[in-house]
């Protein structure tokens, strides 16, 4: 790693794996609720999140001499909201049915623990580059386990990926269908998410006993 | 750094200054952004009218599929013959029709003496004139919407239903096909010339929706209430359009 020294590089991959915001540290658990159903939604949201949490670690972190520590969490509050209001105009305008589909989930980035606790935590603490790798690596583990769980309810509920007929058609059985197979309906609902989300944790903390709490 | 950041009057300052610098990007970003966003409404809206009277992009049972956003303001134009506005029986033609906002009307005309504009877009299809009404209702959640495509006889032609928040799987299913589909050929009035509208029925004796002049079609399960607000904006918004129907035929 020329690029990045040792520590900085921490900074990205501890997120992804052994400080996972949504299976160790258990943050931003509602949205990861709410959009997994399709792929497609968990991709755009999982790029949305590492666009704002990059950004509003970066502008929180230079700002972080100067805020008044009686009204940080409003400050905090207040560069998300911003993010978010952009990222929402920019895809009204430049993607209009995408944002139709993902419609009120963008606004809820605003609510996403992560973020907020990722500004708290770190960016008010730290320098605008060690900050920026940091939300990327947080945003980007927080994506990584939407994707994972997007691309098994979609597969094993609707039997499609990105829109596309994997296992073939369901109503014509073809492909899979053919022989018996049966779409799962209870994927496509919120609580299946989270038992996807505690199967991922079961075998993330089984591979690694040094996550296990006692 | 030199500044006390505890002070109660750099904290005020503070405030102020960070709403000014943040309202004037946003002001800046939204005002900027506004005709690319306006025209994508426009499309969609545009894209709605033309997939009510069936000029779409559906292949076989395949989900909603509109006429794409680069073709769509073309086909408009060509298939949209005219546009008018009427005024009780009083029909006039007005090429901005489509920008009418119904909502708005529907605000003012509960002034007694107000006489709504309705908007009502005429096109040509195999021939025969059709035409195209928007209505407007509350689902279960919020606004819920739509385009009714219908021929001289009020007959309907085709639909399209959109909603702002239904129950995702329950009431938001009255965008899908299988819904919208059910309503071609329905009459709107009965064997007499009665407007009666199209009641969303469950319990319906005819769930292939093989009857199409028992003026209904079958419900959604767990839909109830939206079902009830599309039976309800038909009602009340197609019935406004019957007098100037009458003087058609």
């Amino acid at each position: 790693m020329g690029l990045l020294s040792k520590k900085d590089s921490k900074l990205i991959l501890d997120p992804l794996a052994d400080n996972n915001p949504i299976t160790i540290q258990v943050l931003g658990i509602c949205s990861a609720l709410a959009i997994t159903a399709q792929l497609k939604p968990s991709i755009v949201m999982a790029i949305s999140v590492v666009f704002v949490l990059s950004v509003g670690n970066v502008v929180i972190s230079l700002m972080r001499n100067i805020i008044p520590s009686k009204i940080r969490i409003i400050v905090q509050l207040i560069v998300v909201a911003t993010l978010v209001i952009i990222v929402d105009q920019v895809l009204k305008a430049f993607a209009y049915s995408l944002s139709k589909e993902l419609s009120v989930f963008i606004g809820l980035i605003i609510t996403n623990c992560i973020i907020m606790g990722r500004f708290e935590a770190f960016a008010l603490a730290n320098k605008p580059w060690q900050s920026f790798l940091d939300g990327i690596g947080n945003a980007a583990g927080y994506g990584l386990i939407l994707i994972i769980v997007g691309f098994f309810r979609e597969l094993l509920g609707s039997g499609t990926l990105f829109g596309f007929k994997v296992l073939g058609d369901s109503v014509e059985k073809t492909g899979l269908y053919a022989i018996g197979y049966e779409n799962n309906g209870f994927m496509v609902l919120p609580p299946m998410a989270l038992i996807v989300v505690g199967l991922i944790i079961w075998v993330q903390r089984s591979r690694n006993k040094e996550l296990i709490e006692d | 750094m030199a500044i006390d950041t505890e002070k109660n009057s750099y904290t005020i300052i503070f405030a102020i200054v960070m709403v000014l610098v943040v309202g004037s990007i946003l002001a800046g970003l939204a005002s900027g952004l506004k005709p690319l966003v306006d025209a994508n409404k426009r499309f969609e809206k545009q894209q709605n009218i033309l997939y009510a009277m069936g000029i779409n992009a559906n292949e076989g049972t395949s989900d909603v599929a509109f006429i794409s956003t680069d073709k769509v303001e073309e086909e408009f134009t060509n298939t949209i013959t005219k546009q008018y506005v009427i005024e009780g029986t009083k029909a006039t033609e007005n090429s901005e029709a489509y920008l009418i906002d119904i909502k708005k009307e529907e605000t003012k005309a509960k002034d007694p003496n107000y006489t709504r504009k309705l908007p009502l877009f005429e096109g040509v299809k195999d021939g025969n004139p059709i035409y195209v009404i928007p209505i407007r209702g509350k689902g279960l959640w919020d606004a819920i919407w739509g385009f009714v495509a219908v021929d001289k006889s009020m007959t309907i032609q085709g639909v399209f239903f959109d909603h702002a928040g239904e129950t995702p799987g329950l009431g938001a299913e009255i965008k899908q096909r299988y819904f919208m589909d059910d309503f071609a050929g329905e009459h709107l009035l009965n064997d007499a010339g009665v407007f009666k509208g199209i009641n969303v029925a469950k319990g319906n004796a005819d769930p292939k929706n093989e009857r199409k002049s028992d003026n209904a079609v079958d419900a959604i399960a767990g839909a109830t209430i939206t079902g009830d607000g599309v039976t309800a904006m038909i009602m009340k918004d197609l019935k406004m359009y019957v007098p100037y129907f009458k003087t058609l035929n």
